[in-house]
């Protein structure tokens, strides 16, 4: 079942709209006020990093190994999660 | 000193990291009667719809907790001795304490109409619950919803992607009418009706028919009967309020406390959907039931127990959900306008809708997007915002912090104003002056 959702409404989150503006430079960075602790972004992570466990801090996820492949930014329910760029001066210099 | 906390929700665990973040030495107790511990509550709904397993609803691993250092135990508590300073565990232990917290939380309101104890009668209160509504769904198979706000919702959604046909039972005559408007019920409306979803408006559930002790059908006010295997209920909550109420504590609809959190016994605290918690603000005392405010108050109770001194101050009320697959923002009142310093109401959706040229990128990608803005004279007094959520932040700030908008109010009501635009505008010039 897991993965595989009857819900089409659901689905919309894998278009590429919401992966076309994530792989970037820069973080993903929560706001802790909306955040439900549900699980679902720790959950979709590809490398398994915990960003639940980051959006209880309130902490920007700056860990090695993220891709900011945006899977869990798509997922979250809440819409707890957003990229910042920190490439916001060189973007556009090349 | 002995710290006890009675209830293993957010609000208790919040004050366990609050308190051992000032008193690094004082002893702590947890107390809780869920058999699973601590849980994310509102994960539940996404457990029945599948995006994610059971086991990846608890937050806290086994290192978090021994960090924290406290003890805890799956208990019962039956009884507050405010005389002795003791609570009774399950009847039969006696533990004493210097300060206490009430973090007991609040239950689904039982549905009471001739047939609930049938098997198939289910809420979504626990983690037992959510599996015993997995255990009994079944693909093909049909499903009654009754409820009218997010829980409701969140069942009927969860039914769904379990391939069950699902009738929806709406009181009035449309979804959530009393926050939504109808432009916004009949999104979330039509929404669920292209899932297959079927609408009864206009529609009380009176009996639940029974077939050899299980669900068989339900009986409307109208006369009708429709057949079904389950009757999902969600209608409403009620903070467990017993313990307090036996030990004599000042009781509204919640167990009152100051901005403080604080009983009317200055050694017993209470916070999150159990507490009714006074706002100076307001000057009223106002129930909750949410996750974030649950988290802030037991913090706040946490540090207070410990000695510091920390006012709870609500914001602008501020709630998130999905609906029908749109995340959803509720930002100060937008419900029926009896408020009389609303001048306008501004609205956008999709067409309305560009790349916003910020540092920041937040959800997007949703099929539609709406917003609704209510304007007043020189503030912003609540808003909607749906699918794409880059307007949530500034809105939220513009009307917590009573931000002045009068320079931008002309072009908010406005004939077909570009809503998202002028507010994208307006925070961009405020961002840069800041
Ligand atoms: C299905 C569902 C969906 C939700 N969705 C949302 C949402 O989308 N957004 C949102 O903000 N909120 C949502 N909520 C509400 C949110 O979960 C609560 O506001 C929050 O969990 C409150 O936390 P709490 O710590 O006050 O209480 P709880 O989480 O209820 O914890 C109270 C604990 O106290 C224990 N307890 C009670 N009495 C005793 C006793 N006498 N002895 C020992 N232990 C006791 C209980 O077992 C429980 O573990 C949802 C809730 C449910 C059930
Ligand atoms: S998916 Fe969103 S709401 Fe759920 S834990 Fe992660 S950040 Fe929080
Ligand atoms: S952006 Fe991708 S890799 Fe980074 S935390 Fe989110 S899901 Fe994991």
């Amino acid at each position: 079942m897991y993965g595989g959702l009857a819900l089409s409404f659901l689905n919309i989150f894998k278009s590429d709209a919401a992966r076309r503006t994530a792989l970037f430079a820069g973080h993903v960075v929560p706001d802790p006020s909306r955040c439900v602790q549900c699980g679902i972004c720790t959950y979709n992570c590809p490398i398994g990093i915990d960003v639940r466990a980051y959006a209880w801090r309130g902490e920007a996820i700056k860990h090695n190994e993220c891709l900011t492949c945006g899977e869990c930014v798509a997922r979250c329910p809440r819409g707890v999660l957003r990229f910042e760029r920190t490439d916001l001066f060189t973007a556009g210099a090349g | 000193m002995r710290y006890i906390i009675v209830g293993t929700g957010v609000a208790g665990i919040a004050a366990i990291e609050a308190i051992r973040s000032v008193d690094k030495k004082g002893e702590m107790i947890m107390l809780g009667d869920d058999p699973h511990g601590f849980y994310s509550r509102p994960g539940l709904a996404y457990y029945l719809t599948g995006e994610l397993h059971d086991k990846a609803l608890f937050p806290k691993t086994r290192e978090d907790y021994a960090r924290l250092g406290f003890k805890y135990h799956k208990a019962r508590v039956t009884r507050i001795n405010r005389a002795e300073k003791t609570v009774l565990l399950d009847g039969r232990e006696l533990l004493s304490y210097d300060k206490l917290l009430i973090a007991t939380g609040a239950f689904a309101t039982p549905l009471k109409v001739p047939g609930s104890a049938l098997q198939g009668v289910l809420k979504l209160d626990h983690l037992d619950d959510a599996r015993q509504i997995l255990k009994l769904a079944r693909r093909g198979k049909t499903a009654v919803v009754v409820g009218g706000g997010i829980t409701a919702l969140e069942l009927t959604e969860g039914l769904l992607a379990r391939g069950m046909n699902v009738h929806y039972l709406l009181r009035g005559d449309r979804y959530w009418g009393n926050v939504l408007d109808e432009h916004e019920s009949r999104i979330v409306e039509k929404r669920l009706q292209e899932e297959g979803v079927t609408l009864h408006f206009h529609s009380e559930l009176i009996e639940v028919i029974g077939r050899a002790g299980k669900v068989g059908g339900v009986r409307l006010l109208n006369g009708r009967t429709l057949k079904c295997d389950i009757l999902a209920y969600a209608i409403g909550i009620k903070p467990r309020v017993e313990l307090a109420r036996e030990a004599d504590l000042a009781l509204d609809r919640g167990i009152l406390v100051n901005e403080f959190l604080q009983t009317n016994d200055p050694d017993i605290y209470a916070a999150g959907d159990v507490a009714q918690v006074y706002d100076p603000l307001s000057g009223r005392s106002v129930l909750d039931s949410l996750w974030s405010p649950a988290r802030e108050q037991g913090r706040a109770a946490g540090l207070n127990m410990a000695g510091q001194r920390i006012s709870y101050i609500k914001g602008a009320p501020f709630n998130v959900t999905r609906l029908a697959g749109l995340t959803t923002t509720i930002i100060g009142a937008v419900g029926h306008g009896h408020d009389e310093d609303i001048l306008g109401i501004a609205r956008g959706d999709s067409e309305t809708w560009r790349e916003l040229p910020d540092a920041s990128v937040a959800q997007g990608g949703f099929d539609m997007n709406h917003v609704r803005i209510l304007v007043g004279e020189k503030t912003l007094i609540g808003a909607v915002v749906m699918g794409d959520q880059t307007l949530s932040t500034p809105l939220q700030k513009i009307i917590s912090d009573k931000m002045d908008i009068s320079c931008i109010h002309d072009k908010l009501l406005a004939r077909n104003a570009r809503v998202a635009d002028v507010i994208v505008e307006y925070w961009s010039k405020y961002v840069a002056s800041a």
